[in-house]
């Protein structure tokens, strides 16, 4: 093979002293950066192939490998980076789009950065959730504006009918990532702990998978534009359905799983041929425009009697706070909001990078229009896109979120280093892979493990900033900007979000 | 805007406080003389920065009119509102509050008090409102657009009488003792700023509620945000409004019983309302999920009033006092039990209600 002219990403280095040879890297490694030669009884790295996963480095006994970014640098200039040169040249020798996995990277303000959160200081007391009651349940689903009562003989009862909501324990799902992105290894782990943990994962496009279904009443199974694996029985077996618009890391594209990756299991699962592409359209061909979602809604209540919410998700666009309001209007039980910095199994550098909005924006501007419009209570937010830890859920739902969709971290909870190489399908950590060689090595249950280890962590988190602030129910502090303060912000962002600026009291 | 207004209109400011709530449930009236010795018993609760009285059956001779306390800074604000009124009200009377000289008291504000009655006005057609809507529409317009000026209350047959002082110098400064109600309520305030504003003192009225308050609502961003949807436009920056706001809406506007009230301000925790049997926990975790934006979170305890009702309520863990005693046709509510004794001295009981439970007066005529 040619020498790349593209310089690697990351340096190998290993330490001589440490190695003994066993191999285990030379094994493990998908992108086969790791040799050994028996002639001199060592091993060798190939630093181009390297992606920065991390594995082999997790992997070896004496901790002889480290994986470092590479030093070589270019000529300084704010323009031309490493980066565009590199891009260029990859582009100049294969005349294709880069393609790119994960959220975006660039270097947008993130805004969860410049929002504080308050505490009380005497005049209210901080309340401590080790010795009271601090509550995280979380209802999603229309909600009407008032309930009428009725007596009866044991007690009031209620008039008015309530829509089917999805409870929660804590206000954090795990987003939509489809069994072909992602192993079923992974899949069957989200379930899993989802369903410990009392809250819901979500199918992405690409069908239940057969062993999935029993975890049904702890899964949004998703519609998306290729329609893959959706069935009446598959309608029924979630305990929510979700129609996919868009996606934060691809607003406005569809997707492309490629045929290599469609094994039998995926092709029974999306009810398409073995090794063909699964090609997601960028629009819905029966969505052209607000009333033909509000047909698609409908045509999937009626097709579930009106048992599950439906919602929709799209990605956070220029005028998503109009879109959310029309998709509430058409229906829709809950808004799915995806931020520029959601993620993705696979989609055009281009795109992830430059199109959409931050998330902590598109919240602010959904939850006040559908305020003013008086809509609010007719459907809950959820929002996602680079969720990180429990401040930045809290934060959302302060902004006027109800829930928060996490993908990202969910993955890295099950090892995910973040390398950006999913669309390869060689994912050394058995996630983002159908290669059944990579995919055993996610042990379901310890993925399972560490995604509910994370729920409870963060919940934990949660608890405490809460009581901190003396409030023992989420739904005190959902939509209460109060609580937040904005720091080394413009006053343009300030008003944007609906928060004070740090320093202003009440 | 003179330097006086700007602490309650501006900012919000946490206080501490002392509450009293009395109520003669056979509707016999009695003098301010006692709520006011009760309230001035808890003297160390509050800091000379605020006190305030509102009575129910003061105005007899006018119980048909809606009778508006005005407080006003200027005479152009008074203009102003007087122009305003009379486009949607025909004025059977109007005169200055009377008071007294108090050595202690320093009045600010001119104080005004009308007898209104609605006209037949093609808005309220047009806009199917009720005539409460219209006189709260009212309200709002005056509190929030004309500079200068404050309503006070807005009820029938009720008034609120409140400034900056200690409760007892309050009381003589309107010579409370003149005046004869069913149900009375005081509140002594202790805010964390100074406070020039008179309209920034407790109770709080619309229409014919009237609160007093004591506590700090953490959950204020959200309630207000909440009741914007139904129109409430939080004018002052005070729980106090929030909390008879959401009165307001969930008993006059949703017609729900003050104990169901009680059930939202202050709901109970999930994990006892697991415990219920079906029909009831359906009916706890419905109301928890439809008004969570209306659970008033952190502490408070609250006496709030209107013409037919007192009722008690504090938050869902008790962080703040309050203790209820019913003697013959009396009902007392306070922030201390000395509060009540002081005026009642052997009641039929005494209680402390327990978090999120409501104690609630009724008047039986």
């Amino acid at each position: 093979m040619a020498k790349k002219t593209v310089p690697s990403e990351f340096i190998i280095e290993r330490d001589d002293e440490k190695c003994i040879t066993c191999q285990v890297c030379c094994r493990m490694c998908s992108n086969d950066v790791h040799t050994y030669d028996p002639e001199l009884d060592e091993v060798n790295s190939d630093s181009t192939k390297c992606v920065g996963c991390h594995f082999c480095e997790m992997l070896c006994p004496t901790g002889a490998i480290t994986v470092k970014r590479n030093p070589s640098e270019f000529k300084i200039n704010a323009n031309w980076t490493a980066r565009v040169i590199n891009d260029i040249t990859k582009q100049a020798e294969t005349g294709g789009v880069l393609l790119t996995g994960m959220g975006c990277d660039r270097p947008y303000p993130i805004y969860w950065d410049h929002i504080l959160l308050n505490a009380s200081q005497v005049t209210n007391p901080s309340i401590d959730p080790l010795r009271e009651p601090m509550e995280l349940r979380t209802y999603l689903g229309r909600k009407p504006d008032r309930i009428e009562l009725e007596s009866s003989d044991d007690g009031p009862g209620i008039k008015t009918q309530l829509g089917t909501q999805l409870k929660l324990e804590t206000p954090i799902l795990f987003s939509a990532m489809s069994y072909g992105s992602i192993s079923l290894n992974a899949c069957i782990s989200l379930a899993r702990a989802a369903t410990e943990a009392g809250t819901l994962y979500n199918t992405g496009e690409g069908g239940l998978h057969r062993d999935l279904y029993k975890y049904g009443q702890n899964t949004i199974v998703q519609v998306a534009s290729g329609r893959f694996g959706v069935h009446k029985e598959y309608l029924e077996a979630g305990a929510a359905i979700e129609i996919k618009i868009g996606q934060g890391a691809k607003p406005g594209i569809g997707g492309h799983l490629p045929g290599e990756k469609v094994s039998e299991e995926i092709s029974q699962t999306r009810m398409i041929p073995e090794g063909t592409d699964a090609l997601s359209p960028a629009p819905h061909h029966d969505i052209y425009s607000i009333e033909d979602l509000r047909q698609l809604i409908f045509a999937l209540k009626e097709a579930t009697r009106y048992r599950k919410p439906v919602g929709v998700k799209i990605a956070a666009v220029h005028n998503v706070a109009p879109i959310a309001s029309g998709i509430v209007r058409a229906g829709a039980d809950f808004v799915a909001i995806d931020g520029i910095r959601g993620g993705t199994g696979a989609a055009p550098t281009v795109i992830r990078d430059n199109v959409g909005i931050p998330i902590e924006l598109a919240i602010a501007a959904v939850d006040s229009r559908l305020r003013e419009e008086g809509i609010r209570n007719q459907a809950s937010i959820i929002a996602g896109g680079g969720f990180r830890n429990s401040s930045d859920v809290i934060k959302a739902i302060a902004l006027g979120a109800d829930a928060v969709y996490i993908a990202t971290a969910a993955l890295v909870a099950m090892g995910c280093h973040v390398c950006q190489k999913c669309y390869t399908g060689k994912c050394n950590w058995g996630i983002a892979t159908q290669d059944p060689y990579l995919t055993k090595r996610l042990n379901p249950e310890i993925g399972t493990r560490r995604l509910v280890n994370l729920l409870r962590a963060w919940s934990l988190e949660i608890k405490e900033m809460l009581g901190g602030m003396g409030i023992n129910a989420i739904e005190s502090l959902r939509g209460n900007r109060e609580q937040l303060r904005g720091v080394g912000l413009t006053d343009t962002d300030l008003k944007l979000l609906g928060i004070k600026p740090a320093g202003e009291a009440w | 805007m003179s330097r006086e207004l700007v602490a309650d209109r501006d900012y919000r400011v946490p206080a501490g406080c002392g509450i009293v709530g009395v109520m003669n449930q056979k509707g016999e009236r009695f003098s301010g003389e006692a709520i006011t010795k009760s309230i001035a018993t808890m003297r160390e609760r509050t800091n000379g920065l605020g006190g305030g009285f509102a009575a129910y059956g003061i105005y007899p001779d006018f119980k048909e009119f809606w009778c508006f306390h005005l407080l006003y800074d200027t005479q152009q604000a008074k203009l102003d509102t007087e122009e305003w009124l009379k486009v949607y009200y025909r004025i059977e009377k109007e005169e200055p509050i009377p008071t007294a000289d108090v050595e202690a008291i320093e009045p600010r504000h001119h104080l005004w008090r009308y007898f209104l009655e609605l006209r037949n006005h093609t808005e309220k057609e047009e806009l199917k409102l009720t005539e409460e809507d219209l006189v709260i529409n009212t309200v709002m317009k005056v509190n929030r657009d004309i500079e200068g000026a404050f309503v006070v209350s807005s009820g029938k047959n009720m008034g609120i009488f409140k400034g900056v002082g200690y409760p007892k110098d309050i009381a003589r400064f309107y010579q409370l003792d003149r005046y004869e109600g069913y149900i009375w309520t005081a509140h002594g305030r202790f805010p964390t700023n100074t406070v020039g504003w008179w309209g920034g003192a407790h109770p709080f009225g619309i229409l014919d509620w009237s609160v007093v308050h004591n506590g700090e609502i953490s959950s204020y961003g959200i309630n207000k945000r909440y009741l914007q949807n139904f129109g409430y436009h939080c004018t002052l920056f005070t729980d106090t409004e929030v909390m008879a706001y959401l009165f307001d809406l969930l008993v006059r506007k949703h017609r729900l019983s003050f104990e169901v009230v009680a059930l939202i301000l202050a709901a109970p925790f999930w994990e006892e309302i697991e415990r219920l049997p079906d029909k009831e926990r359906q009916f706890y975790s419905t109301l928890r999920s439809v008004y969570g934006s209306a659970l008033v979170n952190g502490p408070f305890a609250v006496v709030v009033a209107n013409s037919r009702t007192l009722v008690g309520l504090n938050d869902r863990i008790k962080l703040r006092p309050l203790v209820a005693a019913v003697k013959d046709d009396f009902v007392y509510i306070a922030s201390e039990e000395s509060a009540i004794r002081e005026i009642c001295p052997s009641p039929d009981r005494v209680w402390a209600p327990k978090a999120g439970e409501p104690v609630v007066g009724r008047l039986s005529v």
